[in-house]
């Protein structure tokens, strides 16, 4: 048994009693509250269970609880919040992504964009929840998301890719996104959401020109 | 403090009309990106225990002897439970035929059956109490295939057989046994100027949803328990659960959890007992989640199929005449297998018309894997081996492969050799012209001004070819599907809709016991309520058994009947909202007794637009609610003898064309794109019908390629249960897929639609072998194509 004191989305975190043997899923999953990352095949394979540590995108079912240690990891459900502050602070939410300063200007978190066009108005209008990263919003907008058990594992990897590249080609999207396993979509839709959010981050610098 | 994760209702605003026929977002949408949305492996409860299950080693033993002491006395186990601590007097369980142990008794029939559960504190010490639990086998002799099970002196999967299939089958070793015959094949024969036949082999293939099995059962104080669970049909699985709790139904209270896809796999029991079995034991809730190990044995697959065609043609191209006789391997317990023999035998013409049939399909019992249903269910494997009848049979006519298939292509009002008569839209030449028309892929698309991009190569950033011995192939394929549970059975849908006025607006309720397993029906309900009802804030309860049975999300059903289901209850609705506004205010404007009323915009109008008054003011503080049931036209079993019958509801077509490069030195297959046209009848939610096809053509591209279970024939184990071993597509194998709707109604159906989830994974995969066989010239009999198949390794 040990305890693991480690950041999660930006706030410390203690776990306790942790096994030798558990792995940084299990401890977001089972001790901190946190079952976003999702556990579909427990060895790597599938990339449901992404997360960030320390910025760098980790299948969390292979990283030893103890291996977090005072690191930083970002899960799904802190992913708009990260976004939202690589944007106001320079491009960094974690202090070891490695954007430029240039780069991240390019992300606009638009509570309220994005939405107002949709039918249904999803993650529009005041609800708290319209804070969502460009990412999740084109997702929803694009119909990538079905059973949604891969989504989470999706949005980080997909979201990291877009802050190293933010102007992708197809080919692009598909090699980032290799590691990520989807039985619902035939992935079409999910190039479509990365498509969309790149083109989305591509405009709004220009959008903010008045 | 009470269960984590419990779905709660989702209400669902639209800024604008959000009804039928838009392509419309998922309410769940936003839970599902923020990690909120709870799956059924999400649920937590205090002070929860973890269930585990240990499951046989060997395909077929004896049980001697099981010693469960040592794994009882670990700390932080709570309990152990075998067949002997089973609670009642029904012991099995299965969705038409109750073959399946809750618990092996003295014998285990396939790899990987459960014989004991644990209850402990952590999971990893269930884990290790379920490793100490001592088992001896004695092994008995293996069948795995038809000429084991049906050998003179062949060892019966199941003695004693009492089923209503057992007198019609010709060995207690086959389920059940289709035949169709119609007219005279064999002097129809005598006509063609060309046979063709042809052995096909297709491989067992897995559902692979990737959230795996799980739920959470918590025992209640009437001595009942509440089940949370990943499910794809709630009342049949309470129909199955209760009885082996020795409980009455209205004590197992089940709630669909979030569901991480389905694909057939959800059909059967896996977890659910087992836990509430725990739960009961133990008076704690018990969590059990499979891991991906585990998935492979806990869920059903896609039955294996070896299949004989016959077909021959006139000189013209014309179809004379088709022999076939399938066997499908059911493995150790019946599951669905009865239905899909009756799919496989009644689809195994495919969307063409021939006259002359001769048609038989078997299912197996064996020790192989138990399979049952999976997306396409007896109409794949078909699809597969009369698709490559067809190239084979233009190859040998130098016709055209789409030529002839559109010259026999079957239309609206072709008679099936079922006798059932296609009484609505079958536009099969036409789906094919489509997909024809397309413009093909750039020749050596993989070339670009900096040389050749690999990625668009066979073996891809393996840097394994620059286009040398690279060869394009195109192929076609189309198929048909029936839609909707066949054969005389009772496929209704239970809808409970309300409205009222909740701040100063109109709200519709809409639950149902539909799961919704990630195909969109939350979606298409809310979009019906809106349409029927003139409402923009539609709530979805969660699905549950406190309302009528919704049936199967399977079978492409769901939109037709719980859709069907929700529209007709929203019917009922309307007209007491209506016969309250006329009591209201009637007497005001002549229009409200003369009139066609609807409801449009939170408002009655007139079928002219005459806005007669707000729902607001005709509701008040009215609520009005009804459950109603719904039930498609019914159908009928076909004939023992003949196979003759309308035995099915509605029927689903989708044509795909598939363009391949071939490394033909290392037997790699790239596929480039993978064009599909499907008649959709009425697409209520354009965007997740599109997404509905793209997926299933996926999963056939998955079987083409690289998908399937492999079982030893020597032992019948699974030597690849894991997604290292069983590969499904990446986003780098799954090519760009170019959809194309149509859209001619069904007039029998709500809104003409056509049930769709099902078709585009029939002819994906038989598109990509004609491709694979157009490139390199080989036969290619068998799913999955392997390297060594391409390189004659």
């Amino acid at each position: 048994m040990m305890r693991v004191n480690f950041t999660v989305n930006g706030r410390q975190q203690e776990a306790d009693d942790v096994w030798e043997g558990e792995s940084l899923l299990y401890v977001l999953r089972e001790r901190m509250g946190l079952p976003g990352s999702k556990n579909a095949c427990e060895q790597g394979e599938c990339g449901s269970c992404t997360v960030r540590l320390d910025g760098v995108p980790v299948c969390s079912c292979l990283v030893a609880a103890g291996q977090v240690e005072g690191r930083d990891v970002v899960t799904v459900e802190g992913l708009a919040d990260f976004a939202r502050q690589r944007d106001e602070h320079g491009g960094c939410a974690s202090g070891a992504c490695g954007t430029s300063l240039q780069d991240a200007r390019q992300w606009q978190a638009r509570p309220s964009g994005g939405a107002a066009g949709s039918p249904t108005g999803e993650g529009g209008g005041a609800s708290p929840r319209a804070a969502l990263s460009p990412i999740q919003q084109a997702f929803i907008d694009a119909g990538a998301v079905q059973c949604g058990f891969c989504t989470p594992g999706l949005l980080v990897a997909a979201d990291e890719m877009l802050e190293k590249n933010p102007q992708p080609t197809d080919a692009d999207i598909r090699e980032a996104l290799s590691g990520n396993l989807c039985r619902c979509t035939g992935y079409e839709k999910i190039l479509d959401a990365v498509r969309l959010a790149a083109a989305r981050q591509d405009r709004a610098p220009q959008e903010g020109v008045v | 403090m009470g269960t984590t994760g419990a779905p709660t209702k989702i209400t669902q605003g639209s800024q604008t009309k959000g009804g039928i026929g838009e392509s419309t977002l998922r309410p769940d949408g936003t839970l599902k990106v923020t990690g909120e949305f709870a799956y059924s492996s999400d649920m937590w409860h205090e002070d929860m225990l973890w269930g585990q299950t240990l499951r046989s080693t060997v395909a077929h033993a004896e049980i001697v002897s099981i010693d469960t002491a040592e794994a009882l006395a670990m700390d932080g186990v709570y309990a152990v439970m075998t067949y002997d601590d089973l609670p009642a007097p029904m012991k099995n369980y299965g969705l038409e035929i109750q073959d399946t142990p809750v618990l092996a008794h003295g014998k285990v029939r396939h790899h990987g059956e459960p014989v004991a559960i644990v209850a402990a504190d952590h999971p990893e010490t269930a884990r290790r109490a379920a490793a100490k639990i001592r088992i001896e086998y004695k092994e008995l002799p293996l069948i795995t295939d038809e000429a084991s099970a049906t050998a003179p002196d062949a060892v019966l999967v199941h003695e004693g057989r009492d089923d209503h299939h057992i007198g019609h089958v010709p060995h207690p070793n086959i389920v059940h046994r289709q035949p169709i015959i119609r007219g005279d094949a064999a002097e129809a024969a005598e006509k063609a100027d060309v046979i063709v036949t042809g052995e096909y082999t297709f491989g067992m293939q897995d559902q692979a949803f990737l959230g795996p099995e799980s739920g959470l059962a918590v025992p209640s104080e009437d001595g009942g328990v509440e089940l949370y669970v990943a499910t794809q049909w709630l009342h049949s699985d309470l129909k199955q659960i209760a009885p082996v709790l020795g409980l009455p139904e209205e004590k197992v209270r089940m709630t669909l959890s979030g569901v991480g896809g389905a694909f057939g796999g959800r059909e059967d029991i896996s977890m659910q007992i087992h836990a509430c079995l725990l739960a009961l034991r133990t008076g704690k809730p018990v969590k059990i989640v499979y891991n991906r190990f585990e998935s492979f044995f806990g869920h059903v697959h896609r039955h294996p199929a070896k299949l004989h065609y016959e077909h021959g043609a006139t000189r013209d191209g014309k179809l004379t005449h088709m022999k076939c006789k399938i066997v499908l391997d059911g493995g150790a317990y019946a599951s669905a297998s009865p239905a899909v023999v009756g799919n496989a035998a009644s689809l195994s013409v495919g969307p063409y018309v021939i006259d002359d049939v001769d048609i038989e399909a078997i299912a197996l019992y064996s020790n192989n894997p138990p399979c049952g249903a999976m997306r396409g269910f007896g109409a794949v494997q078909a699809c597969f081996a009369y698709e490559a009848q067809m190239d084979k049979l233009a190859a040998k006519l130098g016709m055209d492969p789409v030529e002839l298939r559109q010259l026999n292509a079957m239309e609206q009002g072709t008679l099936l050799p079922t006798g059932q008569r296609v009484d609505s839209p079958a536009p099969v030449a036409e789906i094919l012209r489509r997909v024809k028309a397309r413009p093909l892929p750039p020749e050596r698309q993989w070339e670009s001004s900096e040389g050749a991009d690999v990625r668009q190569l066979p073996g891809g950033l393996s840097n394994t070819t620059h286009g040398e011995g690279v060869v394009r192939g195109v192929g076609y394929a189309v198929g048909i599907k029936n839609v909707g549970f066949s054969e005389g059975f009772d496929d209704y849908s239970t809808a409970k809709v309300r409205m009222q006025v909740i701040n100063g607006e109109p709200v519709a309720t809409v639950h149902t016991a539909m799961a919704e397993v990630g195909q969109g029906g939350v979606t298409v309900h809310a979009q019906i309520a809106r349409t029927e009802l003139g409402v923009t804030q539609v709530t979805i309860h969660p699905a549950d058994t406190q309302v009528g049975s919704a049936g199967s999300t399977s079978a492409s059903r769901q939109t037709y009947v719980t859709g069907g289901a929700v529209k007709n209850s929203c019917e009922l609705v309307r007209e007491k909202v209506l016969e309250i506004g006329r009591r209201k205010f009637g007497s005001y404007h002549p229009a409200w007794a003369t009139a066609e009323l609807v409801l449009e915009g939170g408002k009655v109008v007139t079928d002219g637009g005459e806005v007669l008054g707000d729902l607001v003011d005709v509701l008040e503080d009215e609520s009005v609610e009804i459950e109603a049931e719904w039930r498609h036209r019914p159908t009928v079993a076909f004939d023992l003898v003949t196979g003759q019958g309308d035995g099915h509801v509605q029927y689903s077509f989708a044509a795909h064309r598939a363009v391949v490069e071939v490394d033909t030195e290392l037997g790699l297959v790239k596929v480039i794109e993978l064009a599909c046209a499907q008649d959709v009848g009425k697409a209520l939610n354009p965007l997740s019908v599109v997404g509905q096809i793209q997926g299933g053509t996926t999963q056939g591209l998955g079987v083409a390629v690289m998908e399937e279970i492999i079982v030893d024939p020597r032992t019948a184990k699974v030597r690849n249960p894991s997604f290292t071993d069983y590969l499904i597509p990446t986003i780098l194998d799954t090519p760009t897929i170019p959809v194309d709707v149509l859209e001619l109604a069904d007039d029998h159906a709500p809104y003409g639609l056509r049930g769709i989830g099902e078709a585009p994974t029939l002819s994906s995969t038989p598109a990509v072998l004609a491709a694979i066989r157009n490139a390199t010239g080989l036969e290619l009999n068998k799913t999955p194509v392997r390297p060594e198949h391409l390189t004659g390794m």
